[in-house]
């Protein structure tokens, strides 16, 4: 793909931990490894999907993508800039720039505050607009999500939940970002709704130029939107490639078993279609096994597996696994 | 749709919370008709004493335990004081103590519930100052504050401000705790709701996040906490002026009248039921108007 060469965000080796306090003194006794060391790339205007499991980290990527949680460890570049290291001043200036949707439309909208008094506050912290042109340009994002002008005074009880997402996308497109992190922002709608919902998303997308960091754990509709995916197992990237290799011939043994989850909409082949049935539960991030993470439930690990951590590889163009088996 | 949705729209200014909130408490039958007992007690009290002209201390020995008569609507006591004008002059005092020691204590609640909810480290710290104060024995408490600063008080700011400031100080300082307590857990829950995060994301600053997001949040029970503290603080009132701590003897309060009335229930009736109407009366309607202010404030609630 050539429109997407340059670089907009680069992680390198993020981790974000939360610390584990026990006993009367609230002693440090460990740590939950929520994101354990994360590298990867998003290019501009492409959609990088990001797929797992619940529980493996995704969100909480998705968060420190944006520095709401501070890492532990690791760089996070945004066009050249470090964010992980930014004091809260500089930090506060970059926010126009990369924006959020979240998962929870019923949460993610203060009760309290009108349809215009929330798509406006972007404009209230960043820019001197005065009322007037404030009014206008909330009107205009009212537009640009198919919502009706008229629904700036109006409370958010009182909308759908798809409607509510679109005010949360309105909001977060309040400011013309270029990086915008979607926190699953379908799993809580009705699926005649998602549709609507993930078409905005690529309709906004192609119009506004923008950069995604799609979370989801619907792989069907991530192989809609996204343009690279990755998979992440307990807070690491198992695997990381262009869509289209990734859902023909995935190579780590997780993402085999994800696919093979994914029903087919064809019961004589889905009848036929043999599936991998993982065994057991996912460890616990605050202590994960030694060696591969995913060496407790994968069906061919073998002793090497156990002992040693596999590196995330490139095993071809644009294909990394981190497995010690994959070729 | 869209054009005729752009022309209703062009007229109407965006709505502001506090209209809505007006608009929708005078649509509550209970508030509204509070509000209206409430100010009518309010303006009894400030501009009664000006058409019923007699002097509350005024001794009138020969038309004592009268009932009430079209001179002395309220009767008159043992010593032949007016009813009436007791009550009006009792009640300027116990409305401002109520009022502003209400405030006082919902000030302070408010501020160290959201204080400690909202920064983490400032949690322990608040908290236990508050478990601290819960723990005071507080009649001891004020005795002992009273005993101690009644006298510096009275020199500084005269006999009956110098005790005010004093009873309101004591009465806010004493009667924060539950309000704190009660803020900081609702704070604890709105801070997670994800529109926190979204605030942040956008780069809110604290204190923002604070006016714009938690405070309109847990107004509720701070308004609950607030209706509550009015009659609180005026029967806190009546209970140290009964104890003999609270403004002098010969200085009517709505508390001091039932207490004072209290010995003579069987011979004047009226001595008792006067002040005490007027306690329950402006307890009661305070009570409506927090509860209207509290539907009208709940956007979910208003418009049903």
């Amino acid at each position: 793909m050539t429109k997407h060469d340059q670089v907009l965000v680069k992680a390198d080796n993020v981790k974000v931990h939360f610390p584990i306090h026990k006993g009367i003194f609230r002693k440090q006794v460990g740590s939950v490894k929520a994101v354990d060391g994360l590298t990867f790339e998003i290019r501009k205007g492409e959609t990088l999907g990001l797929v797992g499991e619940s529980g493996c980290g995704k969100s909480t990527a998705g968060r420190a993508m944006l520095r709401l949680y501070e890492l532990t460890e690791g760089q996070l570049d945004f066009e050249g800039v470090d964010i992980a290291s930014l004091d809260p001043h500089a930090l506060r200036d970059m926010r126009p720039r990369m924006q959020m949707i979240f998962q929870d439309p019923q949460a993610c909208l203060n009760p309290r505050m009108t349809v215009g008094s929330i798509i406006a506050e972007p404009l209230d912290e960043h820019t001197n607009m005065s009322t007037a042109e404030k009014r206008e340009k909330v009107k205009t994002l009212l537009d640009a999500v198919g919502m009706n002008r008229d629904y700036v005074n109006r409370y958010p009880h009182e909308f759908s939940g798809g409607q509510r997402q679109r005010i949360g996308i309105a909001r977060a497109l309040a400011l013309d970002p270029d990086f915008i992190v979607c926190d699953e922002p379908i799993a809580a709608l009705d699926v005649s709704i998602q549709a609507q919902v993930v078409n905005l998303l690529q309709d906004i997308q192609e119009r506004m130029g923008l950069t995604y960091l799609f979370i989801s754990h619907d792989l069907s509709m991530v192989r809609h939107i996204a343009d690279r995916v990755a998979v992440m197992y307990l807070g690491k990237i198992v695997e990381l490639a262009e869509k289209r290799d990734l859902y023909k011939t995935p190579k780590h043994p997780y993402t085999q078993a994800l696919l093979s989850a994914v029903p087919v909409p064809d019961p004589d082949i889905e009848a036929k279609r043999e599936h991998i049935v993982l065994k057991g539960d996912v460890p616990s991030p605050a202590n994960p096994p030694k060696g591969c993470n995913f060496c407790t439930r994968c069906p061919i690990a073998i002793d090497k597996c156990r002992t040693e951590e596999p590196e995330l590889r490139e095993l071809k163009t644009g294909q990394f696994v981190a497995c010690h088996l994959a070729e | 749709m869209t054009d005729q949705a752009a022309t209703t729209a062009l007229g109407r200014p965006q709505r502001s919370l506090w209209g809505d909130v007006i608009r929708q408490f005078l649509k509550h039958k209970g508030g509204v008709a509070g509000l209206v007992i409430f100010l009518f007690i309010v303006f009894a009290v400030v501009f009664g004493p000006y058409i019923h002209t007699i002097d509350p201390q005024y001794l009138d020995i020969r038309n004592k335990n009268l009932g009430p008569t079209w001179e002395h609507p309220m009767g008159t006591d043992n010593l032949g004081r007016d009813g009436l004008a007791q009550v009006l002059s009792g009640g300027r005092v116990s409305l401002a103590v109520g009022i502003a020691a209400m405030a006082l204590s919902l000030l302070l609640g408010t501020l160290i519930g959201i204080l400690a909810g909202f920064f983490r480290k400032l949690d322990g710290p608040l908290m236990r100052t508050t478990d601290l104060f819960l723990a005071l024995p507080i009649l001891p408490l004020l005795l002992v504050i009273i005993l101690l600063f009644r006298d510096t008080l009275r020199s500084a700011f005269g006999p009956e401000t110098g005790i005010f400031l004093l009873i309101v100080f004591v009465i806010g300082i004493t009667s924060w705790m539950n309000t704190a307590r009660i803020v900081r857990g609702e704070v604890l829950a709105v801070k997670e709701r994800e529109f926190v995060l979204a605030a942040r994301s956008i780069g809110t600053g604290s204190l923002k996040t604070i006016g714009r997001h938690i405070f309109p949040n847990v107004l509720s029970p701070v308004m609950v906490s607030a209706t509550l503290g009015i009659a609180n603080a005026i029967i806190t009132e009546s209970a140290l002026s009964f104890l003999g701590l609270g403004f002098p003897s010969d200085f009517p309060t709505w508390g001091r009248l039932l207490y004072d009335g209290a010995n003579f229930m069987t011979l004047n009736p009226a001595r008792v039921i006067w002040p005490g109407l007027a306690i329950s009366l402006t307890v009661l309607s305070v009570n409506y108007i927090g509860d209207g202010v509290r539907d009208a404030l709940d956007p979910r609630i208003r418009g049903r």
